[in-house]
């Protein structure tokens, strides 16, 4: 190993990092050096190696190669309060705050002052005051705090970095939950720290934010240190570019189908729930892909639920091809070649430790399986034609799905639903948490599917994802439909405005 | 896509290295059952001859027959409590039938089987319909079971009876009958074992059960009727503990109120020392029957060497906790 000169002018420098997991290489000789007081982007796919090397800089799994340098010592963090230690905070996707306990213990949890064991905490509230108004949370030292929003619980992890004196914030994906009103303090916090002189790395999929407030942007692509370049030569195009190693195809309409009998007629669907869904009615033609737009809890995914027999329904028809359906359960759905790929892959979504292949087999499996018996050769030679269809990167279609990155494992159900050649297929937020190379295969995917004739509803929260990608938008407020709206010609501002209620009350 | 052709040998290699990380539990635990086999067969002359080896597999024959039912409802994330009064009950009621009404001997034999599968039914869809924590249901089950071995055993005149005889030789051959020099019980032990084995690697249904237990809400959203996985298991448990406990009565000739005390958590421990989790998606029928195998060599150990017999108690109590503490430690090293 060559000597590497003690360079004061990094706060941290990673210098040729390794990792392996099994048989997945996650880190392969890659390079990082963050100034004090920049704050730095760190930019890739999912499956990049990103989360792999924050968890190595905050103790929780150890390298394999490769030297770290921190505050111009080399340093090897052994568990997380170690990482701690030495200055280094990370605020994770998942918030690792404790929901019954106050403000104050969060902040000073494992290090609270005491005087032969009791706890001063007058002196505590005062300290922690200090912190919160530095990060601007408005709220009382002593206040619990599962009863603060996700942003707040957010500026608690923010302002317990810096009560530990943090030298080094890391934020992975810090907005991925938050409103762009909170997404604005945030960053507002981050030039406050900037101020401070802390460093901060910044791990986010979304280039324009990172454009915005990034010094300086590192990115990763396979596990492997692509470059890192200033935010004045930096551009979307540039990036992308970078993270994917090619240029993102263009979002292109596709031309609108018109086909005469729908494929899926929803008529006047009620459900009592959170929220009520109302007199819910539109319907699906051959080969269309049907936007579903409308704020987090407008009743977008509780109708796809009740239409998949998912959830029950207390009123209203359902017509598919002309018949009346109503599914009692989603295997009665599936049967009549209804798919629905859920939000949340994790939670509805994936078996984590199991392996690919049967991810990929499971809902097609009783209709492959003659007298109840699997067919090992047919489902080995299904799951690889969809790991090619599909391209998703694995070890092996026997490797458990917990190995893929987020991108692989949502194309995992998606094949898992292609698999049951479905003629409906409703898809919930299929590109939620998904890196851009994935999100354009899927992009691509959901074209050629409705070339073929399926019709598609694509549940999205992401405006323009909805107005790139479908015919009609069905836009949903407070549990009823209160638009249908011509995708060629809908804006933001218009779906926006059906939306929040303002125009076109029940349709 | 020309770059992942060539990768394809890589591929193929490794997989052979994830599917033995899959199954690396039951390895270690065979192994270490191999090692205590190895120790024991130096420590006392008498420990491989073909008796003591026939008698130690004769012996956890009924623990495994049971195991096989217990270990698909822990795949599923449950447990089954019941399974030591399912057993006693249901031997209890063969023999009353036998005895005090005069019925066949297979057909009150069927009757047995029936009523423990029933009672697993009912577990069942207690635990399914009215949505009861396994726990509780099965533990409340146990209790029920045990009280109805009671009421069956002191009969409709209400005599006190601490045991109903079963003398027929069909059913004594269940428990105690040989074939050559192999044991009965443990014919039917290897015969139920590999059956379940391939059912549930073969089967949509097997299949299902791991789906179940790994998310059940992706499973009921892939369209598996939860429910019926559910309702199959525990009914299949009833099933093979009423199963179980005829053998354990046509052994004895003998049906006992206190027959299956305690059988629940040697069941459990030799599915959990055999690889299921407790938290569900995992374990396999052959895991349990080498922790069945497990815990039947050790208590054989102990006999043969004299040494005190609750030493043996606390032994299988270290070994459950090894066997699980060292999976965890296992583990840690692979987890992304």
């Amino acid at each position: 190993m060559a000597p590497i000169t003690d360079n004061s002018d990094f706060l941290l420098q990673v210098i040729g990092v390794s990792k392996r997991f099994g048989g997945v290489q996650a880190l392969r000789d890659v390079h990082l050096e963050v100034r004090p007081g920049e704050v730095h982007a760190l930019v890739g796919e999912n499956g990049a190696g990103k989360t792999t090397l924050i968890n190595i800089l905050g103790g929780i799994v150890p390298r394999d190669s490769g030297r770290v340098i921190f505050r111009g010592q080399e340093v090897v963090f052994n568990t997380p309060a170690e990482s701690q230690h030495a200055g280094i905070a990370i605020i994770h996707q998942e918030l690792a705050t404790i929901p019954a306990l106050s403000v104050m213990e969060n902040i000073y949890m494992g290090r609270m002052e005491a005087r032969g064991g009791w706890i001063n905490w007058r002196s505590m509230e005062e300290a922690t005051r200090r912190v919160t108004d530095l990060v601007g949370l408005d709220v009382s030292p002593r206040a619990i705090v599962g009863d603060l929003t996700i942003s707040q619980r957010q500026l608690v992890e923010i302002a317990k970095a810096l009560a530990a004196d943090a030298r080094l914030v890391i934020m992975d994906e810090p907005n991925s939950s938050l409103t762009e009103r909170e997404t604005e303090r945030l960053f507002e916090v981050i030039a406050r720290l900037k101020q401070q002189g802390v460093a901060i790395i910044y791990v986010s999929h979304r280039i324009e934010e990172v454009l915005r407030i990034a010094d300086r942007i590192t990115a990763f692509r396979d596990g492997r240190y692509v470059g890192t370049i200033d935010r004045a030569e930096a551009s979307v195009a540039k990036i992308i570019n970078m993270m994917v190693g090619r240029d993102l195809a263009n979002l292109t309409r596709r031309a609108p189908t018109d086909s005469a009998a729908p494929l899926l007629e929803v008529r006047n669907l009620s459900r009592r729930g959170k929220p009520n869904l109302q007199n819910i009615s539109f319907t699906l033609h051959r080969g269309e892909i049907l936007g579903f737009a409308g704020l987090v809890g407008a009743g977008r995914s509780e109708t796809a639920r009740a239409i998949f027999g998912a959830d029950p329904i207390d009123a209203g028809e359902i017509l598919l091809e002309g018949r009346p359906v109503r599914f009692r359960s989603p295997k009665e759905a599936i049967a009549c070649g209804v798919g629905m790929v859920p939000e949340e892959r994790k939670r509805l979504g994936l078996f984590m430790n199991m392996p690919v292949r049967y991810n990929i087999g499971l809902a097609s499996l009783p209709a492959r399986s003659p007298a109840g018996i699997v067919q090992h050769a047919g489902e080995r030679n299904l799951a690889e034609e969809f790991v090619r269809k599909l391209s998703i990167k694995l070890s092996s279609i026997d490797a458990p799905v917990k190995s893929l990155s987020g991108g692989n494992q949502q194309k995992t159900v998606l094949a898992r639903w292609l698999a049951t050649h479905p003629r409906v297929l409703i898809l919930d937020e299929p590109t939620h948490g998904v890196d851009v190379g994935a999100k354009a295969d899927i992009y691509r995917l959901m074209r050629d599917l409705a070339a073929e004739g399926i019709g598609i509803i694509l549940i999205s929260s992401e405006l323009p994802e909805i107005l790139n990608m479908s015919d009609r938008i069905v836009v949903m407020w407070q549990g009823r439909v209160t638009g249908i709206l011509d995708g060629r010609t809908a804006t933001e501002e218009q779906v926006m405005a059906y939306a929040t209620g303002m125009a076109g009350q029940g349709a | 896509m020309s770059e992942q052709t060539a990768d394809l040998p890589v591929k193929r290699a490794r997989v052979s290295v994830w599917s033995g990380i899959f199954r690396a539990r039951e390895t270690s635990v065979f192994a270490a059952l191999v090692v205590l086999v190895v120790v024991m067969s130096f420590a006392s002359p008498y420990f491989l001859a073909p008796e003591n080896i026939f008698n130690v597999l004769r012996n956890m024959s009924t623990i495994s027959i049971v195991a096989i039912g217990m270990t698909m409802v822990i795949i599923t994330g449950g447990i089954d409590l019941s399974v030591g009064s399912v057993l006693a009950m249901s031997a209890m009621m063969t023999a009353r039938l036998m005895v005090e009404f005069g019925f066949d001997p297979w057909l009150a034999f069927v009757i047995g089987l029936l009523f423990g599968a029933l009672a697993g039914l009912v577990n069942g869809l207690i635990i399914t319909k009215v949505q009861v924590n396994p726990f509780i249901t099965t533990m409340g089950m146990m209790s029920i079971g045990r009280g109805l071995t009671y009421l069956l055993a002191s009969g409709l005149r209400g005599t006190v009876a601490s045991n109903i005889p079963m003398r027929d030789p069909g059913l004594n051959f269940l428990g105690g009958g040989y074939i050559g020099p192999v044991p009965f019980p443990v014919i039917e032990m290897a015969v139920l074992v590999i059956v379940a084995s391939l059912f549930l690697s073969n089967t949509v249904l097997g299949r299902q059960i791991y789906a179940v237990g790994s998310n059940e809400q992706a499973a009921r959203l892939s369209g598996v009727d939860v429910d019926r996985v559910r309702l199959f298991c525990y009914t299949l448990t009833g099933l093979l503990a009423a199963l179980a406990g005829v053998m354990t009565a046509g052994l004895l000739s003998n049906a006992a109120t206190n027959a299956g005390l305690g059988t629940e958590l040697d069941v459990i421990a030799a599915a959990v020392i055999g690889g299921a989790s407790l938290a569900g998606g995992q374990g396999t029928v052959y895991g349990a029957v080498i922790g069945a195998a497990i815990m039947a060599v050790l208590r054989n150990a102990f006999v043969l060497l004299g040494l005190p017999a609750y030493m043996q108690t606390i032994s299988i109590g270290v070994v459950i906790i090894l066997a699980v503490a060292l999976d965890r430690l296992r583990r840690r090293g692979q987890t992304t």
